[in-house]
């Protein structure tokens, strides 16, 4: 049920938000747009002009930007399953009935990971994987194991940030896995364990269908953060040592805010933003598809 | 038989249960002890667990390195953002579940697309924008820069709580004689306060996390409290628990805000895509 009415009355209600949206979002996108087609450098401003599509032509032929979304997309692929295997762990033992004050203060400390300010996460890193006074190291010493140079070396500093991604986002996982679990009726699971005493054959073909949803919102979400992904690395390793934890967002913050190459940052930007756009429109049309 | 089995497979789940507990409470439980540790004792090494706690660190940062100042902005910039998101959002909320209108739909997706788009993106043409306008390293640039992820937050959930409010409610006030604004304000908007402060919680959360456009267009007096957590990376002599006292002070506010509306959170981060 919705009512008709005026414009004015239309305007009055949503006037100041879309203007708000289109002053601080559209605007500068817009503003990126134009400045990608330029030669644009704070150090050099003498030298700005129109360029037309070659910031385009050297960033897509530039390694180091394919480097760094190729960084992007391995840190997806390595972290994103394994919080999906995690999180489905967790979200199937939170769903089973019994214990229930543990499983509040268990749901409870999931969130904290995900609600902590990005960039603490990336200085709680720093603290506790140094070589040689981080607590990592002498945990990992009680099991025996040679202390490691997370932070200082390429391989385990880029490891340090798949690790660290998994601790951060697997509650956020398991959440979203137990609110599809919720879904699930009721009476249905009842008498699929009547049947079966396989947890697995209840989760093949009870739950699994009802889970689709979820992982699906996990996937594309996932996608869409790691994608933005800055806050944790920058704190964590600036991007470093070398460029080993350089992905995509922390490259362009490099290029304009430390090489001052406007220009190229905006052209990189709005690459990105064109990824950005297919994704979102992948997420709508799964979960709105109903107008409403 | 069952019964002994069963009580193994509980106290299984017990161990597995306060295993998930510590993976997530750890590193907030090193982050205080080492806020409380001198510079000696943070770089102990092998890292002490038991050691005379201090809260010079706090006094330090709070005092001498204007981490009191950044926090200050942090709560001047989260809750103006959140009051503006509010009070743009609600009334198009409102629009959004209650009126009839020609590309309603594009409307409402375009408000959610928002939720992708890297603050990356903008920053640099809003770095170049707002130092024209001469409001860069304002608290200004920030609140409205955060109009970009937080509108779209209060829009989502606020449309959903309006559209739970039983239509019969607007009729019959309609009849009477209210104006639709009269109905909003008066009838709808007192109805829908859980859904307001569910998303001004959560706008704030957002708002208080941020960095990258704190770090690129606040280097100086509107500094935020993660951005000034930064600089203390800054340098050879990391200064250990100085940063951890300062990552307490910022991290504790948000999650006990997180912990209120942790029902609310996941749907917040998902856009309400799971319920």
């Amino acid at each position: 049920m919705t009512t008709r009415v005026s414009r004015a009355t239309l305007g009055a209600f949503l006037g100041p938000a879309v203007a708000a949206l289109v002053i601080v979002g559209i605007a500068p996108l817009l503003f990126a747009l134009w400045k990608s087609f330029h030669y644009f450098n704070l150090t050099k401003l003498a030298q700005q002009r129109f360029v037309g599509l070659e910031n385009y032509a050297a960033v897509l032929t530039d390694t180091v930007f394919w480097q760094a979304m190729g960084r992007t997309a391995l840190l997806f692929v390595m972290s994103v399953p394994v919080q999906i295997i995690f999180g489905l762990s967790i979200a199937l033992v939170l769903h089973r009935p019994g214990l229930t004050l543990f499983k509040t203060l268990a749901r409870l400390s999931l969130v904290l990971p995900m609600a902590t300010t990005y960039a603490v996460v990336g200085l709680l890193a720093q603290v506790m994987l140094n070589q040689k006074y981080g607590v990592i190291n002498q945990m990992l010493g009680w099991l025996g194991v040679d202390p490691i140079n997370f932070i200082g070396d390429p391989t385990n500093a880029f490891l340090a940030v798949v690790i660290w991604d998994i601790w951060q986002w697997t509650p956020f996982v398991a959440l979203v896995l137990l609110a599809g679990l919720s879904t699930v009726p009721p009476e249905i699971e009842e008498a699929a364990k009547l049947e079966t005493k396989s947890n697995w054959v209840v989760l093949r073909h009870v739950q699994l269908p009802y889970l689709i949803p979820s992982l699906v919102a996990v996937l594309i979400l996932r996608t869409a953060d790691t994608l933005k992904l800055f806050d944790m690395p920058f704190t964590m390793t600036r991007g470093g040592p070398g460029s080993a934890t350089e992905f995509i967002a922390v490259l362009i913050e490099r290029v304009g805010n430390r090489q001052f190459d406007i220009g190229m940052a905006a052209a990189q930007s709005i690459i990105m933003l064109a990824l950005t756009i297919v994704l979102a429109r992948l997420y709508i049309r799964f979960f709105y598809r109903e107008v409403r | 038989m069952a019964a002994p089995l069963q009580r193994r497979s509980l106290l299984g789940e017990g161990i597995l249960l306060v295993v998930i507990c510590a993976f997530c409470v750890f590193p907030f439980y090193w982050m205080v002890t080492t806020s409380l540790k001198t510079q000696v004792v943070a770089l102990q090494s092998p890292p002490a667990w038991i050691f005379s706690p201090t809260l010079a660190n706090y006094w330090e940062v709070l005092f001498e390195d204007k981490v009191g100042v950044s926090l200050l902005n942090s709560i001047i910039v989260a809750t103006a953002t959140t009051s503006l998101a509010v009070l743009l959002g609600c009334p198009a909320a409102y629009a959004l579940a209650r009126f009839e209108f020609r590309g309603k739909t594009d409307l409402w997706f375009w408000f959610i697309t928002n939720r992708f788009v890297s603050p990356v993106v903008l920053a640099f043409p809003v770095f170049l924008i707002s130092r024209d306008l001469g409001i860069r390293d304002t608290h200004l640039a920030l609140i409205l820069m955060y109009l970009t992820f937080t509108l779209p937050i209060v829009i989502w959930i606020c449309t959903d709580q309006f559209r739970s409010i039983p239509h019969e409610l607007d009729e019959a006030a309609m009849l009477e004689g209210a104006s639709q604004w009269r109905i909003f304000r008066s009838i709808c908007l007192p109805l829908a306060m859980p859904g307001v402060a569910v998303s001004s919680i959560l706008s704030f959360i957002f708002s208080w996390n941020e960095l990258l456009f704190a770090y690129i267009l606040a280097p100086k007096v509107a500094k935020t409290a993660p951005a000034m957590a930064v600089t203390f990376m800054e340098g050879y002599d990391v200064p250990y628990g100085k940063i951890m006292a300062t990552s307490t002070l910022i991290v504790i506010p948000v999650l006990i805000f997180a912990l209120l509306a942790s029902k609310h959170l996941v749907r917040g981060l998902t856009m309400g895509a799971v319920k």
